[in-house]
């Protein structure tokens, strides 16, 4: 089976310093990873990274995605093969409300004219899921929403743009248990219905519970410390960091 | 020979605007150029003027001889009246058919939407092509409840002809400036509108100005009276097709709020990227009384645009809501002004500016307060976002306030296009371009709330226009 993502000695700068240092990883498709770390050990670099922010200048290596050298593309053509990145802040942008902006960015994705009738019912389904007010569709994007729905109107975008890879920016942070515990469920969602591939950047692993991990890897001071299974996640939820940041 | 234009527009798609069709000499009269005391006497004799208004004329032209050029604004340097023809008549008579309407003229205005939005949202229109009205109608429904709906030139001569005489440019003598002095030497066209006492006017009516001759000025008058508790909205719309020589949009406009009446005046101005707009736009409200402003400004090279409103009753207020859109060559110099002269008066002044690739746009108010206002209350906004390095955004709000007991508020913010958000939308997998034009229309949203459907439509039409190169 092909590779989804294949990360080859990543190297990125942000503001002319170097953060990420030779990062390799592969992940398949359908396949749930997950990365941690302690703070600043560049974990939402290489969600920035990969997603292609421009403010992440990458220095040596490549991306491949489907087998496709994507180091050098723009954002949206990224988004366009397929990828998705949950962000840790998501932004607000008035004049366009939430559920315009997810047919509109469909749209663009596809290329094709999406049926409001059809677009609103499957909405309305993604929406029950993530205990959501309907009222929110016509809210301006993230405009006054609360933590807690912010991170779910990301994971709604989720859900409704249906990428091959999602990149989970600390989604669960901030949020209280039942929040995660929504929250999960619609990640839980995206992994069986659509057997969509994610890499979750986390500092806990309340948002792991409910969630099959196959991969994690632990970040620090830019390079992967320790790769493992699911247990690793467990080792570090019971000792912490402590071991790798030797 | 005309003066060429240095700045040139962006190659971006105006089709829609800059249709226009070569002017058959044949079909106009068109006055020479410059600006003369026979000159005016000219216009004075096609236009049949009452002895009044003859002398009016006369009297502004000798005003503006003597007033000097502002000197605090954009330049107007690229402005040489000598080049400008004050009047274009087009041969034919103002009609309420658009059947009867010449059809190059009626094409341009069916090309802009305007006879299809009078059948769909609006209660009158009236066209004006150059320098006369070439259509007016008036729902009979809303005639009949007494509205007057017409053209200045008819008003002088009929029933409410002493109501122009003692309106006309009462509110904006003038003696105020150079460019109100020739208005008053040159006007020609505009709309008069009466709302009797007490009576709504439900759905708007609307006049466009389209200005098609090059190197001419447009100087229309609008005098709008809506008497006391009576209600209206007045929807204004300027268009021109892009000549590379200077054109002068000099408009006035003098609105008169009675006791407990509304006003609403909306504006979408778009005038080609060679017109000088020195407009000038007032009103007075009396006691109780609510006059609002919508305010969308996307062309012309240089504009001087602050309309005023002068709160004269208790109790009256002022709503003021606009944004300016300066692009390449272009220089707009908006904003508002408003005088308190009474009690229990409020005001909200609410804008926000665009500026592009070099484009400079200002944001310049007055708010007076005078001693007799207690208790007046004041609240200016103003934003203005840059989307490059080499557009320029400036704030020039000024202040007096001579009474102890009013409440006062200023907050003024310049930013730029935040990354972050570009790169949300385009993670999305929505274009840097789109993600672009979809942040700038959100930032003008609370302009476009402001405006019926059909015209927020336009205004976000004009900005992906000018972000993207065409309309989607």
């Amino acid at each position: 089976m092909a590779d989804l993502l294949k990360v080859k000695d990543l190297a990125v700068n942000v503001e002319d310093k170097e953060i990420l240092h030779k990062i390799s990883l592969t992940v398949n498709k359908g396949e749930t990873h997950v990365l941690m770390g302690p703070n600043g050990a560049g974990k939402s670099t290489l969600g920035n990274a990969l997603m292609g922010n421009p403010q992440y200048e990458i220095t040596g290596g490549n991306i491949l995605f489907n087998g496709q050298d994507i180091t050098n593309d723009s954002t949206d053509k990224r988004a366009k093969l397929g990828m998705f990145l949950s962000f840790q802040n998501p932004l607000e942008v008035p004049g366009i409300t939430l559920g315009n902006f997810i047919r509109s960015a469909l749209q663009q994705r596809t290329g094709q004219h999406i049926r409001l009738w059809d677009f609103k019912k499957e909405m309305r389904k993604a929406m029950e899921i993530l205990n959501m007010d309907p009222s929110y569709a016509d809210r301006d994007l993230n405009v006054g929403f609360s933590g807690g729905e912010k991170k779910k109107a990301e994971i709604l975008q989720l859900l409704m743009l249906k990428p091959s890879l999602a990149i989970l920016d600390e989604t669960d942070s901030g949020l209280d248990v039942d929040a995660v515990r929504t929250v999960s469920k619609g990640v839980e969602e995206y992994q069986k219905s659509m057997d969509g591939a994610l890499i979750i950047i986390t500092h806990s692993t309340r948002i792991l519970e409910s969630l099959k991990v196959d991969h994690t890897h632990v970040l620090v001071n830019g390079n992967i410390k320790a790769e493992g299974d699911a247990s690793l996640v467990d080792k570090i939820n019971n000792e912490g960091f402590e071991e790798f940041l030797k | 020979m005309a003066k060429k234009e240095r700045a040139e527009v962006n190659d971006i798609d105006r089709s829609m605007y800059d249709f226009r069709y070569e002017e058959k000499d044949q079909d106009f009269y068109k006055i020479q150029e410059g600006l003369t005391r026979k000159i005016v006497e000219e216009i004075s004799d096609k236009k049949g003027d009452p002895q009044w208004m003859r002398d009016f004329r006369l009297r502004s032209l000798e005003i503006y001889n003597e007033k000097e050029i502002p000197q605090w604004g954009p330049s107007i340097e690229g402005l040489d009246m000598s080049n400008i023809v004050t009047y274009v008549k087009p041969k034919t008579k103002m009609t309420a058919d658009w059947e009867e309407v010449p059809e190059d003229i009626k094409n341009t205005f069916e090309k802009l939407g305007i006879p299809q939005a009078e059948r769909k949202s609006l209660a009158g229109v009236g066209a004006q092509y150059d320098s006369e009205l070439v259509y007016h109608n008036l729902q009979k429904e809303v005639a009949d409840k007494g509205v007057v709906y017409t053209d200045i030139e008819s008003a002088l001569h009929g029933p409410y002809a002493d109501m122009i005489k003692d309106h006309f440019m009462h509110l904006v003598p003038p003696t105020d400036h150079k460019f109100a002095a020739l208005h008053g030497a040159v006007w020609s066209g505009g709309s008069f509108v009466y709302v009797p006492k007490g009576v709504s006017v439900e759905i708007p009516l609307q006049s466009y100005f389209r200005l098609n001759a090059p190197g001419a000025g447009q100087f229309e008058h609008t005098l709008i009276i809506v008497d006391e508790g009576a209600d209206l909205h007045f929807i204004e719309g300027c268009s021109a097709p892009k000549y590379n020589i200077a054109n002068l949009h000099a408009g006035c406009v003098e609105l008169f709020v009675g006791k407990n009446a509304r006003l609403r005046y909306s504006t979408i101005e778009n005038w080609s990227k060679n017109m000088y707009n020195l407009n000038t736009k007032r009103a007075i409200v009396e006691e109780g009384g609510t006059m609002e402003w919508v305010s969308g400004s996307f062309g012309s090279h240089v504009s001087y645009l602050y309309p005023m409103t002068i709160l004269q009753g208790a109790h009256s207020h002022m709503d003021f809501t606009g944004v300016t859109f300066a692009g390449k060559g272009q220089n707009l110099d908006t904003g508002a002004k408003v005088v308190h002269n009474a009690p229990d008066t409020s005001s909200y002044i609410s804008t926000r500016s665009i500026s592009k690739d070099g484009g400079a746009s200002t944001y310049r108010s007055s708010v007076v307060i005078n001693n007799k206002a207690k208790n007046a209350k004041n609240s200016v906004s103003c934003q203005s976002l840059m989307l490059d390095d080499i557009s320029r955004s400036d704030t020039i709000p000024a202040m007096d306030v001579r009474t102890q007991q009013a409440d006062v508020g200023h907050e003024a913010k310049i930013g730029r296009i935040s990354d972050d958000a570009v790169f949300y939308l385009m993670s999305r997998g929505i274009s840097e371009e789109e993600a672009r034009a979809l942040i700038v229309s959100g930032f003008a949203d609370s302009v476009s709330k402001e405006l019926p459907l059909e015209y927020a439509v336009e205004m976000n039409n004009l900005i992906r226009l000018e972000m993207v190169g065409a309309i989607g």
